[in-house]
């Protein structure tokens, strides 16, 4: 392979946590380490972990920063290598029948026989089946950037097994075989990022092509950098109370817990309703933002007063460190 | 440097991740990007590369701070990075030598040496192979040996031999390095036991338990049992819960066809080909609860109750005298505490299969239908009552297979109150299931028909 010209936001893994964090990303040591050994050993990163924790994100940052352009390819059941690597330009290869069937008079008239005519004929054979006609899907575009890429294959464990097979190819040596044409290389290979919500097992053979990285709920720290870089209005005291109640939220027995976006998502509400610090009235009346379940709603509703209190102490223990 | 990371990756092997060669070179490709400098790197980078489930990664986490804790200073120093050093290893230093240079290790005064020296020992006597707890003694001695500590006894057999003081001082030193020796050996086998043996320990007792009789376990058991069994329905879980879309190619699915091509008139732009239509597995599982049964009934009904991830649709009814459905408690209880109310309620009694089937028919029929596989548990022993062969051989006919599993070895089949070979002819499959691979397997062949 190749040397790849390393970029600058790659060159140590701090680089990449500095990179990520001026496009408001938070990255953690083992995301970060994902991204750097991800472009050093020219490995896709799959990426799996709940619902709503930046999976997608990620790779949306890392492009961002990196200036990359994003090829995103969104899964679903019945994917196939149509919608995803490549089609035919149908159109025009009818278009140019006709203009053919035209010309074709012109072209042979002067051999004589059939013989002669399709000797002639056999220059123009491949003219249907090339480059030209090809329409490129996600996957074939990303092998076609001059510049770097960031491919992301979003739930790819919503895809069929078939799809799973056709990846591999593309994981593991960054081509696509088109078997009219021949093999495409990937001119710089792109960095992949998988995503998956394990609604199902993915195959041993993609998951030994990737590197394996697990993103949980982040820690009460973590979160509140997030929710600052995302929601900068919020005030420091809203901010470490509506923090330490979602992570006492995720303490509870429910259905659904509510992730990083259903708090940013509940930090702005708070921040429109000019909150300026939680209050058990206010809470119950903007559950419906955190939590997606009615029974999950109901069981944290009875418990509004308590968590509330919790949390507001927790907050008072984790800000009187800093007294910024 | 790269004994390092094959040992480490046998010993995540050991503890059950499963590691591929493919991964190994990456592990070492990953190596030299990251290097061995930073322990935290090099923690998140292995766990990146090597574990590809959460559970990997669990077990990487702590498998990677007993590895790599190795005894002081510099963890990651190898015996082939380290010069060797002092007349050590070769056995051919002399007694005098080789009982000065132990004595010198002992003395404490180059730590480094020490351990450097432990780690020579323990790779000559082969410390990493250890399987066992018992096993620790024998290593630690074969250390010292390598250590070359026959040449320091001789020398304090000598001493003690001659009866001076110097001679009793310097006996008195010997002693003492040596004990000195075999702790530090005792703790590194000890440490190595962790590593390598712990899990190859845990496998080897799981196994042993699943290839037990289910009926001869032992109470301390269980609990291991239960942990088993939910490993084995996750698998099975996650082996069926795809059903592969099968399209049978080249037949040709008229109706679908013209309905799809109707806007084109009439004209098959698209053709549409007959697929192949796939049940949700449903089961019906009737158990035999009687005191002969009983334990293999409770193991069933907890594997059944494990996989409802992936039959969604599960019906059980208990049996002795009466039969009951019992899936009520099963989701309401305590699977324990259901358990115990099952046998209370349905245990005792002559075990009856005639009016077992007679009360199937009479109260709970129309949950057999032609998706359903009846799964029968029981030994077929029936207090010579009549089997109501008639409603078995209608059951046969309105399911979707019948499969029966008897904890009763085949050469009792037949035998007494045995009715079991006279339900055979009507079962699609019928086995002798004893040890809790033979009901996974059991299991696996059922979900098989729906897949």
């Amino acid at each position: 392979m190749t040397a790849i010209p390393t970029p600058q936001g790659l060159t140590s893994i701090d680089a990449v946590t500095a990179g990520l964090s001026t496009v408001g990303y938070i990255s953690t040591r083992s995301i970060s380490t994902a991204v750097y050994l991800a472009h050093h050993l020219r490995k896709p990163v799959l990426i799996e972990g709940p619902a709503g924790v930046g999976k997608t994100d990620l790779a949306r940052s890392t492009s961002r920063y990196l200036g990359y352009p994003l090829l995103r390819m969104q899964c679903y059941e019945g994917l196939d290598e149509s919608k995803a690597l490549y089609e035919w330009k149908y159109g025009k290869q009818l278009l140019y029948t006709q203009i053919l069937k035209e010309k074709i008079h012109d072209l042979v008239a002067d051999a004589d026989g059939l013989d002669a005519s399709f000797a002639k004929l056999n220059g123009f054979q491949d003219l249907f089946f090339s480059r030209d006609f090809l329409e490129p899907r996600p996957l074939l575009k990303a092998m076609e950037q001059t510049g770097g890429s960031v491919l992301l294959i979003d739930e790819i464990d919503k895809s069929d097994e078939e799809f799973e097979a056709l990846l591999l190819e593309i994981l593991s040596d960054y081509q696509v075989t088109v078997p009219e044409i021949g093999t495409i290389e990937a001119k710089v290979p792109p960095l992949v990022m998988l995503t998956s919500n394990a609604t199902r097992e993915l195959g041993d053979a993609l998951k030994r092509r990737c590197i394996h990285l697990h993103i949980d709920f982040p820690d009460a720290e973590r979160e509140r950098d997030i929710v600052r870089a995302r929601v900068p209005e919020v005030s420091a005291e809203l901010l470490a109370q509506l923090v330490s109640f979602i992570q006492l939220v995720r303490g509870e027995n429910l259905r659904k817990l509510p992730s990083i976006s259903e708090t940013i998502d509940w930090a702005r509400t708070l921040v429109l309703l000019h909150a300026e610090a939680l209050e058990p009235t206010l809470v119950r009346e903007t559950l419906n933002i955190i939590l997606k379940r009615q029974s999950d709603i109901a069981a944290v509703a009875a418990k509004v007063e308590t968590l509330t209190h919790a949390a507001a102490q927790a907050a008072r223990g984790d800000l009187a460190p800093e007294p910024a | 440097m790269e004994r390092v990371l094959t040992n480490y990756i046998r010993a995540l092997r050991l503890a059950g991740a499963a590691v591929s060669p493919a991964e190994a070179i990456d592990a070492a490709r990953t190596l030299t990007v990251v290097g061995y400098g930073e322990r935290a790197t090099l923690k998140e980078s292995l766990s990146l590369v090597l574990a590809k489930t959460v559970e990997e990664k669990a077990i990487h986490e702590a498998l990677f701070e007993l590895y790599f804790a190795r005894a002081s200073g510099s963890p990651l120093r190898t015996p082939d990075a380290e010069p060797r050093r002092g007349g050590v290893q070769d056995g051919e230093g002399g007694e005098a030598a080789g009982a000065e240079a132990m004595l010198d290790l002992a003395s404490g005064a180059d730590p480094d040496r020490l351990a450097a020296a432990m780690e020579h020992a323990a790779a000559a006597a082969g410390v990493d192979d250890i399987r066992f707890a018992s096993q620790g003694a024998y290593f630690a001695r074969k250390m010292l040996e390598a250590l070359g500590v026959e040449a320091l006894e001789a020398r304090l057999m000598d001493r003690l031999e001659t009866r001076t003081d110097d001679a009793r001082a310097e006996a008195q030193a010997l002693m003492e390095a040596r004990a000195l020796l075999t702790r530090e050996a005792r703790k590194l086998v000890s440490q190595r036991f962790e590593v390598f043996g712990r899990a190859a320990t845990e496998t080897f007792m799981n196994n042993a338990v699943l290839n037990r009789p289910i009926d001869q376990l032992a109470m301390r058991d269980m609990e291991r049992m239960k942990v088993l069994v939910a490993r084995m329905a996750r698998r099975l879980a996650v082996k069926h819960a795809r059903r592969r879309k099968v399209t049978n190619r080249g037949q040709l699915d008229i109706r679908r066809t013209l309905r799809a091509n109707a806007g084109y008139d009439g004209v098959p732009f698209e053709v549409v080909w007959k697929r192949k239509h796939r049940d949700r597995p449903k089961i019906v599982a009737i158990c035999d609860v009687s005191g002969s049964v009983a334990a293999y009934v409770r193991f069933l009904l907890m594997f059944l109750y494990a996989l409802n991830e992936t039959v969604a649709d599960l019906g059980a009814y208990a049996f002795s005298a009466v039969l009951r459905d019992v899936a009520l408690p099963l989701e309401r209880m305590d699977f324990e505490a259901a358990m115990e109310h099952i046998i209370v309620e349905l245990g005792s009694g002559g075990t009856d299969y005639g009016q077992a089937l007679v009360d199937l028919q009479d109260q709970h029929w129309d949950q057999i239908d032609r998706r359903t596989t009846v799964l029968i548990l029981g030994d077929g022993r029936s207090n010579h009552t009549d089997p109501r062969l008639d409603i078995f051989a209608e059951i046969a006919d309105r399911a979707k297979r019948v499969v029966w599993l008897c904890p009763e070895p085949p050469g009792r089949w037949g035998t007494g109150d045995s009715e079991i070979l006279r339900y055979a002819p009507f079962c699609t499959h019928l086995s002798y299931c004893a040890t809790a691979l033979d009901l996974e397997q059991a299991m696996d062949e059922m979900l098989m028909a729906y897949d």
